[in-house]
């Protein structure tokens, strides 16, 4: 079995892939195609429990915790923020709780991608990291 | 052959209106900004810049309390921009003009001063489906705390008002009527005068939202009839946090006062307090001086380049927008009403307006993009929201022609 990837080393990844684009337009064509990867949340939670208000798009959200890491399923009904959730999920899916909760992500700002993350935007991202931190803290209790 | 040198003629005014506006120049997203969100608030001309400056360098001072020069400088600026707004709506009177920090305050003021004088459990209040929230909720809590109901007048497809159901939803209950003139996500320009004589009649007072229409379109509240008429500063290229109440002399006289505080009292003891006089009884504390005096330097700006004008240049652009939206496959317009100004709503397909918003704003195109505090409207088309472009009279067709090529691009990559 391969040796999985620190968060780290996944963020210097997308940083690099990232770092092939000069132009904007290539860039968030990337960050579209990347949505289309997303894990996606089965259609039976879209529901009020899972929903992630923002006032410009929605973010459904549904984390399990299973062999001591957090497997998260997402969908959103705006594919720029899709493409955003699915960046994010590549470094935070599948990680054990400690981990997400020292994840920093400072790699958002060097994929000049940070403007998606301002609670100005009111695209449902911000209160979609704060609840998988708050997944991060719940389990991080469980022993299983 | 007319049409052509009306365009030549306005392009040249247009040119010399734009260099009045630094914030044009600048870049965003190293593009030249094209500056499309007007209906959320317009950028400033050099002018009203310029009055700022001048009010806190040359004439700050208290008002309305000090014997000395400044003070009444400062008063005087003061009450010369209560009378040129005056003016500017053709109120009958000064006094009937208030000033508040924005739209929305002026209509809280009549929610509850209304409310507590006039309306009693089992009253109705009317508004209609196309109601910004904050001539929504204000009404809202108002029924709640008196025991009042909220009726709804319905909207058509097309976005205007279905106006055969407001002669049944008048009834004798109906104590007031709360509209938009303009509304801020269709563009849909309500019969206002219409509807203030149908609701006369009934005995029931209206009030109109005209944060949308006042920059827009020329404004004649005595002929319109309606008897409180609410607007921002920093809609009609003056500064954020000053707005207006218009209301008629005899309400406002009714009314209880709405904050209590200096300024605003006759006489104070323990026992008992007396009230000032119109519009003071309605201004505690400290005013935005500021603002007040600044929001005249504003209506000046305004008047010098005419109503009328702005409403003919804005116009132009917007049907020049509906038509060239049109050509592109897949746009749905949002509110095509027979009356319609200063904004248009549009999707493209199943394209989210958040992504169509995200992609311009690359492009350097600032446009408006979710529900627009419209929650009820977008419910009844049945949409998350849309995307809209709004005009201001520095507004060119090059810019409209941006937003097209940049909806285009849009489309291609968000398809």
């Amino acid at each position: 079995m391969s040796e999985v990837k620190s968060i780290e080393a996944v963020e210097e990844d997308i940083v690099e892939e990232f770092e092939l684009f000069d132009d904007w337009m290539d860039k968030y064509q990337h960050l579209i195609d990347m949505g289309k990867s997303l894990p996606l949340i089965d259609s039976q939670f879209k529901n009020d429990d899972y929903i992630v208000k923002g006032c410009q798009s929605q973010v459904w959200l549904k984390g399990d915790y299973s062999d001591g890491k957090i497997h998260f399923t997402c969908d959103s009904d705006a594919i720029i923020t899709k493409g955003m959730i699915a960046v994010l999920l590549r470094v935070l899916n599948d990680r054990t709780p400690e981990e997400i909760i020292n994840a920093k992500l400072e790699f958002i700002d060097k994929i000049n991608l940070k403007e998606h993350l301002t609670p100005t935007r009111a695209n449902g991202l911000v209160s979609m990291l704060s609840k998988i931190k708050t997944y991060a803290l719940a389990f991080s209790g469980n022993k299983i | 052959m007319s049409e052509v040198l009306h365009q030549e003629k306005s392009m040249i005014a247009i040119e010399q209106i734009r260099s009045q506006f630094p914030i044009l120049s600048r870049k965003v997203n190293n593009q030249s900004l094209v500056y499309f969100d007007n209906g959320a608030t317009t950028q400033k001309p050099k002018s009203v810049l310029d009055a700022i400056q001048k009010y806190y360098s040359e004439i700050n001072a208290n008002i309305h309390r000090g014997v000395h020069t400044l003070s009444q400088e400062a008063t005087d600026a003061y009450e010369h921009s209560r009378k040129t707004i005056a003016d500017f709506i053709n109120a009958e009177h000064a006094h009937e003009i208030i000033f508040t920090r924005g739209t929305t305050e002026s209509i809280n003021l009549v929610a509850s001063c209304f409310g507590k004088k006039f309306v009693n459990a089992g009253d109705e209040i009317l508004v209609t489906e196309m109601e910004h929230h904050s001539n929504i909720v204000p009404w809202q809590l108002m029924c709640e705390e008196r025991g009042a109901k909220l009726k709804v007048i319905p909207v058509d497809d097309n976005g205007e008002l279905i106006l055969s159901e407001l002669k049944n939803l008048l009834t004798s209950k109906t104590k007031l009527l709360a509209l938009t003139h303009v509304s801020n996500t269709l563009g849909t320009v309500n019969d206002v005068k219409e509807i203030s004589s149908l609701a006369h009649k009934n005995g029931t007072a209206v009030l109109v939202d005209g944060a949308q229409a006042i920059a827009h379109t020329e404004v004649d509240v005595q002929d319109l009839d309606c008897d409180f008429y609410c607007f921002s500063g920093h809609k009609m290229y003056g500064p954020t946090g000053i707005g207006i109440l218009y209301g008629k002399e005899k309400f406002l006289n009714e009314f209880p006062p709405y904050q209590s505080g200096g300024g605003m009292i006759k006489e104070v003891s323990f026992e008992q307090t007396t009230f000032t006089t119109l519009p003071y009884k309605f201004e505690a504390g400290t005013p935005n001086i500021e603002g007040g005096i600044v929001l005249g330097a504003a209506v000046e700006w305004m008047k010098n380049i005419g109503m009328k004008n702005i409403s003919a240049h804005e116009n132009e652009l917007l049907q020049y927008a509906i038509q060239q939206l049109k050509t592109i496959d897949g746009i749905r317009i949002i509110g095509e009403a027979k009356h319609h100004a200063s904004a248009v709503s549009f999707l493209i397909g199943n394209i989210h307006p958040y992504d169509v918003g995200v992609i311009l704003d690359k492009l350097g195109i600032a446009v408006r993009t979710g529900h627009h505090c419209n929650q009820p409207l977008m419910k009844h088309f049945n949409i998350p929201g849309t995307v809209r472009a709004s005009f201001a009279v520095y507004n060119t067709m090059e810019e409209v022609d941006k937003l097209i090529a940049g909806v285009k691009q849009a489309k291609k990559m968000l398809s």
